[in-house]
């Protein structure tokens, strides 16, 4: 109960926050204050997190990874569909809750896709998105370590996320701490490829990270027809 | 009679050639997009050697397939911005070089990752004399979320170039550009030029 007062608290802080910033404003005020967290996460990302997550790809047959990303993505499809009611996105919402109905029924708990097999879609909406289709601007850029690339809005979107997450809620410690593990690492997994390839790319990993970030945001909030952006200067 | 039939040969070769030019300046844009991906995808599917994850073979196959289509020139311009029109022309040449280079590695190392899949293409909205299209397709992965990948491109004299990929609503040239004006206002062009160096050689440090 007392997490969920401070969850608000800060939601509303943040939000007030960012409401306050409008029009074109330097997307990243608080750098030298996320470069020492960017500098705080690469080594904890490159030395712990990231190797657990290799042996976890090296050392898991594949269809146990699946089943535990299925089981970890039916929980995400609900909140997806929870968002897309709040944007009065009524078939996204349809789509995200009936997979989570399909899943969780015929797909034993949501261990089994079998509505994506049936073609129906991901909506992939989250509280950050709901804040931005609402109007508010993503605010301060923030680098959270271990995190990853967020804002003021769209960390605010996530800290709602994790205290209304139905793993925090289940009684038996034992299962609650495997989920509690298991989760992260089967989010750091699926970035594999994707930090394979900022490596490669970037000059600076701190600024690619933090452009592709924002504009990969802007893209989802608009449902993949962001506002064109000049490409001249 | 052996002379006569080489004649007859580079006259076909010749001929072929100037008939693939219109060809090539009519073909519209996604079907240049269409083509280059499907050639690209067959032997991707097709070489033992990309399959086994030959980096050079893969950098080979990029260099020669993908290459051709895209303007770099322009995309380097894009992505350096206003300073563009700062750097001599010299420095131009040399970073649209190391930009090509630092590009056919990480296309290369990316290709290597995404092999089973399928590329949906959709359908182009343009003026039929349009200079400047935005190409869309979606690549689809079992098990996974479609991701969207679009191209800019502009019509050239060799036909139509991409200029810009987007790559899940992330731009490549506007990640680049951020890149490229962060290490111009600490060093100069010059100084991005070396870093960008450094890094094809595989010893920069980011």
């Amino acid at each position: 109960m007392k997490l969920h007062s401070f969850t608000i608290a800060f939601a509303v802080l943040l939000l007030s926050a960012c409401a306050s910033t409008g029009g074109r404003v330097n997307a990243d005020p608080l750098e030298p204050f996320n470069r020492t967290m960017y500098a705080i996460h690469e080594p904890l990302d490159e030395n712990v997190v990231k190797p657990i997550a290799q042996a976890y790809l090296d050392y898991t047959p594949r269809p146990v990874r699946t089943a535990v990303h299925n089981f970890f993505g039916n929980i995400e499809d609900f909140f997806s569909g929870f968002n897309g009611l709040l944007q009065g996105k009524l078939d996204k919402a349809g789509h995200d809750f009936g997979r989570v109905m399909v899943n969780s029924g015929f797909g034993l708990l949501g261990l089994i896709d079998i509505a994506s097999d049936a073609d129906i879609p991901r909506g992939g909406e989250d509280f950050g998105q709901t804040f931005g289709h609402w109007g508010i601007a993503q605010g301060p850029y923030l680098f959270i370590p271990l995190l990853g690339p967020s804002s003021f809005r769209d960390g605010t979107g996530l800290a709602i996320r994790i205290a209304a997450s139905p793993i925090l809620y289940i009684p038996a410690w034992e299962v609650r701490t495997v989920l509690e593990i298991l989760g992260p690492v089967d989010l750091r997994a699926s970035l594999i490829g994707t930090t394979a390839l900022v490596e490669q790319a970037a000059l600076d990993r701190y600024t690619f990270i933090r452009r592709s970030y924002l504009q990969r945001r802007q893209y989802e909030v608009y449902d993949g027809q962001p506002p064109p952006e000049a490409k001249d200067e | 009679m052996k002379r006569y039939r080489s004649f007859f040969v580079y006259a076909l070769a010749a001929l072929g050639f100037f008939a693939l030019e219109p060809a090539l300046a009519q073909e519209t844009a996604d079907a240049a997009v269409k083509r280059t991906s499907q050639e690209l995808l067959q032997i991707i599917r097709a070489d033992p050697k990309v399959q086994a994850g030959d980096q050079a073979r893969i950098r080979e196959v990029v260099e020669a397939k993908v290459f051709p289509n895209i303007d770099f020139e322009r995309m380097t311009s894009l992505a350096m911005g206003r300073n563009w029109r700062a750097a001599n022309p010299e420095q131009q040449k040399r970073l649209i070089e190391e930009f090509r280079t630092l590009l056919v590695r990480t296309y290369s190392g990316a290709l290597a990752q995404y092999r089973d899949q399928k590329m949906d293409y959709k359908p182009l909205r343009a003026e039929p004399n349009a200079t400047d299209v935005t190409v869309r397709t979606e690549v689809l992965r079992p098990g996974q979320a479609p991701v969207q990948i679009d191209y800019s491109m502009t019509r050239t004299q060799e036909g139509w170039k991409a200029y810009d990929i987007i790559v899940g609503g992330v731009s490549l040239v506007t990640n680049y550009r951020d890149e490229f004006s962060e290490q111009i206002k600490t060093a100069g062009v010059d100084g991005l030029i070396k870093t960008l160096a450094a890094k094809n050689k595989g010893t920069g440090s980011t």
